[in-house]
């Protein structure tokens, strides 16, 4: 099955990637000869198999639920591209 | 005497022990080399100064109990540190100052590791030869434009090229033992689970472990202890009793069992590759082990399997970069105007081929075809090394397909690229522990390795076989530090 312009198009617009037509156009060859090379998988006949979601074979752990940070206010917002006081800011969203 | 810089790990802690060499001295070592060896290009972020700094420290206020007295050491620049520059060899994270530390580099310092800087590595250590990192290529000591491999090629390299004692690298295909395998170096990947992923710029949760890399087994097993630990902060660390790796390292494997897998003889593999792989059987016969004749039937669907289950993963953990709270931003005329725009300026190639192949593979419709197939060949995988364990204590496979190749031969061809993970990448699908060791030279002179492969939370038997092999193999890298003027 071939992957066309227009798939990659919308999937870089759920991946939130902008994409030149150019660039759409190799992705789009790279993409069909990588996704050849994994339909190998469907020689095998897997009806009866459970998927396995996770290695180590353990429940996941529960804590206590109790604060364990001290106030880290500002180190998360040290790295901020842009910042106002005490927020992230970000290009308006409401008209 | 040897120079400091060419000592193992074992060798130098024991002159700093005897108080022959200061922290500082090495410290001094490492950081002149690192800094006439800037053409390999190495390291992302260096961290000289204070290295220096904190290594008199150590010697004005010495402790010796510790596991790593005062030794300088390089980590990949993947481990999150505190205060100082953490990139993932990515434009998106090119200002990145982490306000905490990886539980991993955390356990290293604890033990008196000095931090000398930061190593180039491929962009979100997706790559097999250093060469999708922002940051540029990076050169391989054993010759001029060889790539080092990858993701953990500024490791593997300034490791070979003796800038750094020991180094630490991450796995998620290969990513420590195919840059270990090309550069004749010695690289662990440890039991999923072994080593805390806190702090690790995530690539593939499910797949991703730290593990050391070092110039010689034992090294490995010193660092190992040091980095294996159970973490609360890590949902998947495993709380198992963990050995004292470098005090119960043995050369005595006598009448241990170790298995040759048949479909590891893949199509188009080199001679010299075959030829290494039956000269290792003899190395391990020599030891003491015993050679069975294996079969894991679903090798050659590992690929394909990690094709999808890696990048599916890797597109919903990169989701996080929308230059919001922290790395790049670019401007744009509404907020997804912006996500969109930061994503594709912030991103390499390869990072965007493979969110894009993780996006398809979990987009709606796709879901049972791929990511749900690829779970269940996963299994079937796993299960070939459960029922092989049951045969024998270990596996001796080659650990590349190839030696190093030159800089930009693959890099316009994406699976052949892939390819060069084909016999590391089930040992990441099934969670084990797996080594390589340098065990010969094709006719280039370049480096091969063979990779040993072991039960879970079995690295103590995985390292003792490394360790009686190598006494036999007896490899020495030849260094000629062409890159120094």
């Amino acid at each position: 099955m071939a992957i066309d312009l227009k798939t990659v198009k919308h999937i870089s617009k759920l991946a939130r990637i902008s994409l030149e037509e150019k660039k759409a156009e190799k992705l789009a060859d790279d993409m069909n000869s990588i996704f050849e090379f994994i339909e190998k998988l469907n020689e095998l006949k897997t009806e009866n198999v459970e998927p396995l979601t996770s290695i180590a074979e353990t429940t996941l752990r529960f804590r206590d639920d109790k604060i364990t940070s001290d106030n880290i206010r500002e180190k998360i917002l040290k790295n901020s591209p842009e910042k106002n006081d005490d927020f992230f800011v970000v290009p308006k969203v409401v008209e | 005497m040897t120079e400091i810089t060419s000592l193992s790990l074992f060798e130098l802690i024991k002159n700093i022990k005897e108080k022959k060499i200061s922290s500082n001295e090495a410290a001094k070592s490492f950081v002149d080399r690192s800094e006439k060896s800037k053409k390999l290009n190495t390291y992302v972020t260096e961290n000289f100064e204070n290295c220096l700094k904190l290594s008199k420290e150590f010697d004005n206020k010495p402790n010796f109990d510790l596991k790593l007295p005062g030794i300088p050491i390089a980590v990949k620049d993947l481990f999150c540190t505190n205060e100082v520059r953490t990139t993932a060899g990515s434009n998106i994270l090119n200002n990145f100052v982490p306000s905490y530390e990886s539980t991993v580099t955390q356990n290293i310092w604890n033990e008196g590791g000095i931090l000398l800087g930061k190593l180039n590595c491929d962009e979100f250590a997706m790559g097999s030869s250093n060469e999708t990192s922002f940051f540029g290529n990076v050169q391989n000591p054993i010759a001029k434009n060889l790539v080092p491999g990858g993701s953990s090629g500024g490791s593997s390299s300034a490791l070979a090229a003796n800038l750094t004692p020991v180094t630490i690298g991450t796995d998620t295909g290969g990513s420590i033992r195919q840059p270990a395998s090309f550069t004749g170096t010695v690289g662990l990947k440890p039991t999923y689970g072994s080593c805390s992923r806190y702090g690790i710029v995530a690539f593939a949760s499910s797949l991703d472990q730290a593990g050391p890399m070092s110039k010689d087994v034992k090294d490995s097993s010193i660092l190992l202890e040091v980095i294996s630990s159970f973490d609360k902060k890590d949902s998947t660390s495993i709380d198992f009793k963990r050995n004292n790796y470098s005090s119960e390292l043995t050369r005595n494997i006598k009448g241990i069992k170790i298995g040759i897998p048949k479909e590891y003889r893949v199509d188009g593999m080199p001679g010299e590759i075959e030829n290494l792989w039956k000269k290792g059987i003899e190395y391990a016969k020599d030891c003491g082990a015993e050679i069975i004749d294996i079969s894991l039937p679903h090798t050659s669907y590992a690929l394909p399997t990690y094709y999808i289950v890696a990048p599916a993963e890797a597109s919903s953990n990169l989701a996080r970069y929308d230059g919001v709270k922290y790395g790049l931003r670019s401007s744009g005329e509404s907020l997804i105007d912006m996500y969109e725009k930061t994503r594709s300026e912030g991103f390499g190639e390869e990072v965007k081929r493979r969110i894009m192949i993780g996006t398809y593979v979990l987009s709606s419709g796709y879901y049972d075809a791929y990511y749900l197939k690829a779970q269940k060949v996963r299994q079937l995988i796993k299960k070939d090394f459960d029922d092989a364990y049951n045969k024998v204590d270990a596996i001796l496979t080659p650990s590349t397909p190839s030696s190093a190749f030159k800089i930009g031969e693959k890099s316009n061809d994406p699976v052949s690229m892939y390819l060069n993970d084909i016999f590391t990448v089930p040992v990441n699908l099934a969670g084990l522990p797996g080594i390589s060791i340098p065990a010969g030279r094709d006719k280039n002179n370049y480096p091969l390795g063979l990779q040993i492969i072991g039960k879970p939370f079995d690295e103590q038997t995985v390292l003792n076989i490394a360790y009686s092999m190598e006494e036999k193999i007896n490899y020495k890298n030849n260094i000629t530090d062409w890159w120094m003027e």
